[in-house]
C-alpha cells in the first residue's frame, strides 16, 4: 500500500525544490515518499528491521548505526544495532560497545559543590524493567547529521557487576543491562520531546523520583533533580539543522511477515526537499506525548505511536483467553480484523483498520505488521493505553514533531501519518 | 451514631493523626498493598503530596497527589489496602507500594523477559490472588495492582473511581 502525498502548499514547496536542485520521483517529490528517500541524503539514514545482536532475538526491532565521539575529539566509535525508539527521548548505549572501540566517556560530575567527586547516573524505567548507567556528554552523529557540540547520553553499565550498583528504588523489574536483555546495543530515543524526563525531574526536592542520581566514588547513590538541559536528551534537537523532528518509513510487507524490512529514518520535518508533511494527518499530542485512541467502545487517552514496541498493544475483551507467552501477546485462532480511531488534541481524527494474527505462526520472520498483545486498562484514572507499536509503521510514513518547535507549519509535539 | 460511621471513624482519625505527624517529617505516606492503614510507612522518601480521602459504601479511596504524580489507595471497611492505582510522569516506588507482593512482581517481570527480551512498555501479571498491570513510557506511566480476594463483592474493579 504505497501512499502518495499530494502537495498542499505547492508554490512554496516548488520554490524549495528549485533551490535544492532536487527533482525526480513522483510529482509529490517534496514529501517523504518512498521514491525520494531512496535517493539518499544528508538527513536520511538506513533503518533496518532484521535479526539483531541478542542470543534470543525479538522480532520487529528497527536498527540504525550511530557514531559516538568523545566531545571535541576524533576518538569515535560507530555502534550498529541501535534501536530506533519513538517512545523515548535520548541516546543510550551499552558501555561495552563503546569500550570495545576505545571510546571512554567520563561520567558527568555532580555540579553540587557539596558533593565533590560525585557523578550523575540515570535509572531509565520501563513497564517491567530498567536500564542503569552513567550520564555522559558525547558528540553524536547519525547519517550526515552531527550534534552541535555535545549532548547528554546514557551509558548503560553492562558489566557483570555494575559499579555503582543500581539502587533498590531503581531496581524494579528486570535489568536491561546487556545486549541480550535489551535486544540491541543501545536505544536512539527520537520521540516528541527533547529532554527525557522534563520539568518533573528538574524540580526540587526529589522524593520518589528514582530517575537521576548523584553517586559517590563508593557508597550509596541518592536521588537528585537534574536540570532539563542536563538530562539525557534527544540528539535530533542538537543537530544544527533538520532538528525539529524525525520521520520513520518502512515498506509494506506481506501479512505473513518478511525476514527483514529496509526502511529509513529521516531528520527534520519540512526542512528539506525530502521531508515535507504533504497531506499527512496531524494529531497533536499532550504534555505526556500521548493522544486518544477510541477502540472497542473504550476511550484510551494515554495512546502513543512507538517504534520501540514490537507489537500493537491494546486491551480487547473479545480476545480474552487468547493471551499467550505470559500474557505478552495475543494468539487468536484466526486472523482478526479490527479498527480504531485516533484523535489528536487538535480534534483531528483518523480511522485505522488493522489485522492481528497468531504470534506463534510467524516462523522465521522478523518483520511483522500484524502482531499484537494485551495492554492494561487502568481504572481509577479513566486511563488506558493503545500502544501503536512497529506493526503500525509498515507501509506508512510517520512524522514525530518535537515539543515546542514548529514543524511543517504546526507546533509540536505531534504525530502525523 | 450509626454503625458505619463508628467503623470508619478510627481509621480516619488514625490517618488524620498520621497526616499531621507526617507534615513534620516528609509529608503524607502510604500503605502497601495488602497492608492496613496501621502499617503506613514513614519512609523519608515518601511522596510529598496532598492526601485526600473519600468514603464510598464499601471502601475508601486515599488519593496522594504530588504535582502530576497521583497514587490512589483503596481500603476495605476494615482498613486493608485491596487496590492501588497510579498515574504520573515516572513510575511510583513500586517496591514500597507492592510491599510483600514485590517479589512476585520481580519474578513475573523476569519470566516476561525470559521468553521475550527487549524493552517492554506494557506488563500484565494476572494470577488468582494478585493482579498487576503497568504500562507507559517516561512522562506517562500508569498502573493498577489489586488483590481479587479482598475486592468488595459488589465492586467492579475495572470501574474504580
Amino acid at each position: 500500500m504505497k501512499q502518495v502525498h499530494r502537495l498542499s502548499a505547492l508554490p512554496v514547496l516548488l520554490g524549495l525544490l528549485a533551490l535544492s536542485g532536487c527533482g525526480g520521483g513522483s510529482s509529490a517529490s517534496n514529501t517523504a515518499s518512498q521514491n525520494s528517500l531512496a535517493g539518499g541524503g544528508n538527513n536520511i539514514v538506513a533503518m533496518t528491521v532484521m535479526p539483531g545482536p541478542a542470543s534470543n532475538q525479538p522480532f520487529n526491532q528497527p536498527y540504525v548505526t550511530v557514531k559516538i565521539c568523545l566531545p571535541g575529539s576524533a576518538t569515535c566509535s560507530p555502534v550498529s544495532d541501535i534501536l530506533v525508539d519513538t517512545g523515548s527521548y535520548g541516546l543510550r548505549v551499552m558501555a561495552s560497545a563503546l569500550s570495545a572501540a576505545g571510546v571512554n566517556l567520563p561520567a558527568t560530575p555532580d555540579p553540587n559543590p557539596l558533593a565533590p567527586g560525585n557523578t550523575i547516573q540515570e535509572c531509565l524505567p520501563f513497564a517491567d524493567g530498567y536500564a542503569w548507567g552513567r550520564v555522559s556528554l558525547a558528540s553524536v552523529t547519525v547519517g550526515g547529521e552531527t550534534t552541535d557540540g555535545s549532548v547528554p547520553i546514557q551509558v548503560i553499565d553492562d558489566s557483570p557487576s555494575p559499579m555503582p550498583a543500581a539502587p533498590s528504588g531503581c531496581a524494579v523489574g528486570t535489568a536491561l543491562n546487556s545486549v541480550d536483555a535489551l535486544g540491541a546495543k543501545g536505544i536512539l530515543g527520537v520521540g516528541v520531546f527533547t529532554s527525557d524526563c522534563g520539568s518533573y525531574c528538574a524540580e526540587t526536592p526529589t522524593p520518589d523520583k528514582e530517575i537521576y542520581y548523584s553517586c559517590p566514588a563508593s557508597g550509596n547513590c541518592s536521588t537528585v533533580s537534574q536540570a532539563v538541559t542536563d538530562q539525557v536528551s534527544n540528539p535530533v534537537a542538537y543537530f544544527p539543522t533538520d532538528n525539529n523532528g524525525v520521520v520513520l518509513q518502512l515498506p509494506s510487507i506481506s501479512s505473513n511477515g518478511a525476514p527483514t524490512a529496509a526502511g529509513y529514518l529521516v531528520f527534520g520535518i519540512g526542512t528539506e526537499a525530502n521531508n515535507g508533511l504533504g497531506n499527512a494527518t496531524v494529531l497533536t499530542a499532550n504534555a505526556s506525548g500521548n493522544f486518544t485512541t477510541s477502540f472497542n467502545g473504550q476511550s484510551l487517552p494515554d495512546s502513543f505511536i512507538d517504534s520501540g514496541s514490537n507489537a500493537l498493544f491494546f486491551n480487547d475483551p473479545s480476545l480474552a483467553g487468547d493471551e499467550c507467552h505470559s500474557n505478552q501477546f495475543y494468539c487468536p485462532p484466526a486472523t482478526t480484523q479490527l479498527s480504531a480511531t485516533n484523535q489528536g488534541g487538535n480534534g483531528v481524527t483518523s480511522n485505522i483498520s488493522f489485522s492481528i494474527i497468531n504470534v506463534d505462526k510467524i516462523g522465521n520472520n522478523y518483520a511483522l505488521d500484524d502482531v499484537a498483545g494485551p495492554a492494561p486498562v487502568i481504572s481509577g484514572f479513566s486511563s488506558g493505553y493503545f500502544d501503536w507499536g512497529l506493526p503500525f509503521f509498515y507501509g506508512r510514513t510517520i512524522y514525530f514533531a518535537l515539543d515546542g518547535v514548529e514543524a511543517g507549519g504546526t507546533m509540536g509535539p505531534y504525530y502525523a501519518y | 451514631m450509626n454503625r458505619r460511621l463508628m467503623r470508619t471513624l478510627p481509621s480516619t482519625a488514625l490517618l488524620a493523626a498520621l497526616l499531621s505527624c507526617n507534615l513534620l517529617m516528609s509529608g503524607p505516606a502510604h500503605a502497601a498493598l495488602g497492608g492496613t492503614v496501621d502499617s503506613i510507612s514513614t519512609d523519608s522518601s515518601a511522596l510529598r503530596g496532598q492526601l485526600r480521602s473519600t468514603g464510598f459504601v464499601d471502601y475508601d479511596v486515599h488519593q496522594i497527589t504530588s504535582g502530576p504524580m497521583v497514587v490512589n489507595e483503596y481500603t476495605t471497611r476494615a482498613g486493608q489496602v485491596f487496590a492501588i492505582t497510579w498515574h504520573g510522569p515516572v513510575p511510583p516506588d513500586l517496591q514500597q507500594l507492592l510491599g510483600t507482593y514485590f517479589p512476585r512482581f520481580q519474578s513475573a517481570a523476569a519470566a516476561a523477559h525470559q521468553n521475550n527480551p527487549g524493552l517492554h512498555r506494557v506488563f500484565t501479571l494476572a494470577q488468582p490472588d494478585l493482579v498487576i498491570r503497568s504500562a507507559g513510557h517516561l512522562r506517562a506511566f500508569g498502573g493498577i495492582a489489586y488483590l481479587p480476594a479482598l475486592v468488595p463483592s459488589d465492586l467492579a474493579i475495572d470501574q474504580l473511581q
